[in-house]
């Protein structure tokens, strides 16, 4: 097993005809990913290197399988995007775009919750499970397969991460990102949630940031309900209050969504959170070596 | 994007929220012009994109057009905790009998627009929240299914609001504050405080208003609002560029490749002893075109005396980050010490094209922490 990709997933791009989506989805096919069709509205009846374009999701769902879909189409249109791909009867969205203003992003959450749906994203780098499927844009070759679950609110930090966790021979289950906005689909509780439910996966890392309290939580959380062992790391320690670092959600507000209080409330449920990202993949080999 | 209490006050009038009537003025003889205009007692109000101005003297009162003026000419250039000002706004001045507070936040942790309204306005809404927590009234709204009237009731009943007239007209103000949020995709739509004048006229006395920058695209009439003088200079310079940074204060230029190991290698920069100038975040790019712009952003900083670049290849390769940066340190001339930390895809050709060209302000270290140590070491 692995989470949100596996060898299941029977994938439509929308936006597959636009230069980021048509880049990364041939990628993510030739990574081994089932990617059967396209959208891409009043293209339908073209295609990418042999992947069939259509005009809608339905279309995808109904006569091709499609089971997850994955959104590169520019910001004002990835609302109605994701709306389309859940009307279709799709149940895992990753939203890859970069913009995608917080209001659109407030009505989206409340929507797909409402219905169960898993939504990944949007300002994410996608889901990889190493030698399963690669759904987005993270470098699958500096990955391999493991059991140890990867969940971060940042791209290359994920990939420093898990880079040097595969330089000490230790492989991923699945690596997530879960995207830098103020609001995004799927918090990290609810992919620890699925990680705990995994049986391939038996340690986790979750890589967080300044901003929100979706750390804090995932900490009570953890506590609560997680059986296998967790190592954090927090970006921004040093980030001046007011100011967004990069990523939209990544701004302390107040004295609220420091770094400082993130780590305090990791530690007091027990949970041991690394200074750098080299030290926090020591950290978790050290556990995983026992 | 956060808003001068004028330009807000424009948005609560958009909506029909009751504000005062006033003029923009940025000189002496503005400010006077606009209480000749607006005639009686006027408000001189320092437009800042920050709070404490009152206390700080950017708020007095005129009894006439004669005494705008020399208010004006007091509070033009003050420094108020780091911002000066340069725009006045004058408005009509109210009598004031009571003073309630409202707002409306984007609740991230909950994911639900937050309303707050308290009969004790006119001071800080979290000495409220901390003191008397029963006199704040919450309600979170569901966003599909947007504003009902039994939610401003729930706000103005619950608060303790007991003259009729004052409940309509508050109950009446909180449905339109719903709708400013919505329409111009805020973050934030705070009054502080709502009055009521003697003569039971209910009226935004303030406004504080963030915006949504992602959200600007359907906005150009707000993003046109946008006061580049007020940002650092480096940071208007860095937008004009399409450079994502953030002016720190200290002395070793940071400069990495996606927003969380930028904020990363701020950090180790930190934790090495050093203090870091900036973050500078090159995006998923790595580009010569990309490196000079950022580096054009981050040496204009005279604080700046070294700059560490931390570069994680993922599907940027290495290799092409290093020849980014030998063709930017080529085509800028550029003397400072330099300390590149590559990993990731092609990392060792990058390294190796790095020591090939060996510029002599060129360093090349295997770790972050290594890295940021030399860094830190060659600005001291």
């Amino acid at each position: 097993m692995s989470i949100i990709v596996d060898d299941d997933t029977r994938l439509v791009v929308q936006g597959l005809t636009g230069s980021e989506g048509r880049f990364h989805g041939l990628r993510n096919r030739a990574y081994g990913t089932n990617l059967i069709a396209g959208v891409t509205p009043g293209k339908g009846g073209q295609d990418v290197e042999g992947v069939p374009v259509l005009n809608t999701v339905a279309e995808a769902v109904s006569a091709h399988g499609a089971n997850t879909a994955m959104i590169f189409v520019p910001a004002p249109f990835a609302a109605d995007a994701v709306y389309e791909a859940v009307d279709a009867g799709i149940a895992t969205v990753i939203c890859i775009t970069e913009g995608v203003p917080a209001h659109d992003m407030l009505r989206i959450h409340t929507y797909v919750h409402n219905l169960g749906v898993t939504l990944i994203g949007p300002n994410c780098p996608g889901a990889l499970s190493p030698g399963k499927a690669n759904v987005g844009i993270i470098p699958a070759e500096i990955f391999t397969a493991g059991n140890i679950g990867l969940v971060s609110r940042s791209g290359t930090l994920t990939y420093q991460i898990g880079h040097e966790l595969t330089q000490m021979g230790l492989g991923n289950s699945t690596i997530v990102g879960i995207g830098g906005d103020p609001v995004v689909g799927s918090s990290f509780v609810d992919i620890l949630a699925k990680f705990q439910a995994d049986p391939e996966t038996e340690y986790i890392v979750m890589v967080g940031e300044i901003g929100g309290d979706e750390e804090e939580k995932a900490a009570a959380f953890i506590e609560a309900e997680l059986t296998k062992p967790v190592v954090a790391y927090i970006a921004g320690f040093t980030a001046p209050p007011g100011k967004t670092m990069g990523h939209a959600g990544a701004i302390i507000s107040g004295s609220s969504g420091t770094a400082a209080a993130k780590k305090a409330a990791l530690e007091a449920k027990g949970i041991r959170v690394g200074t750098t990202p080299t030290e926090t993949a020591e950290i978790v080999a050290g556990i995983a070596r026992g | 994007m956060d808003l001068y209490e004028y330009q807000g006050k424009e948005l609560f009038r958009r909506v029909g929220i009751p504000v005062g009537d006033g003029r923009l003025a940025t000189t002496p003889g503005e400010a006077r012009q606009a209480a000749e205009v607006l005639g009686g007692p006027v408000v001189i109000k320092a437009q800042v994109l920050t709070g404490g101005r009152g206390k700080a003297g950017g708020v007095k009162l005129a009894r006439n057009a004669h005494e705008a003026e020399e208010h004006a000419k007091n509070i033009i250039g003050l420094d108020i905790k780091g911002h000066v000002v340069k725009r006045l706004w004058v408005e009509q001045a109210s009598d004031i009998a009571k003073e309630y507070y409202l707002s409306l936040t984007f609740d991230r942790g909950v994911k639900k627009p937050l309303f707050m309204f308290t009969t004790q306005g006119g001071i800080d809404i979290e000495q409220v929240a901390a003191e008397t927590p029963d006199a704040l009234v919450r309600l979170h709204v569901d966003p599909l299914e947007g504003f009902n009237p039994w939610q401003a009731r729930r706000l103005v009943y619950g608060a303790g609001v007991t003259e009729p007239s004052e409940q309509k007209q508050i109950a009446k103000i909180i449905g339109q504050l719903y709708d400013a949020f919505v329409r111009f995709d805020a973050m934030l739509c705070e009054v502080n405080p709502l009055i009521v004048t003697p003569d039971g006229i209910v009226k935004a006395l303030d406004s504080k208003f963030t915006v949504d920058d992602n959200a600007l695209y359907r906005h150009p009439d707000i993003a046109e609002m946008r006061d580049e003088d007020a940002a650092d200079p480096l940071e208007a310079l860095a937008r004009a560029k399409h450079v994502t940074y953030v002016k720190l204060d200290g002395e070793v230029g940071v400069c990495g490749n996606g927003a969380g190991l930028t904020m990363s290698t701020v950090d180790v920069v930190t934790f090495a002893g050093g203090r870091p100038a900036n973050f500078c975040d090159l995006g998923g790019g790595g580009d010569a075109q990309g490196v000079v712009d950022a580096l054009s952003v981050i040496t204009q900083d005279p604080q700046v005396k070294a700059v560490f670049f931390n570069i994680f290849g993922g599907i940027t390769r290495c290799d092409e980050v290093a020849r980014g940066i030998l063709q930017a340190l080529d085509e800028m001339k550029l003397e400072l010490p330099m300390v590149v930390r590559l990993d990731g895809t092609n990392a060792e050709e990058g390294r190796r094209i790095l020591a090939e060209a060996a510029p002599a302000n060129l360093h090349v270290s295997p770790t972050m922490l290594e890295a940021a140590t030399r860094a830190v070491e060659l600005a001291a």
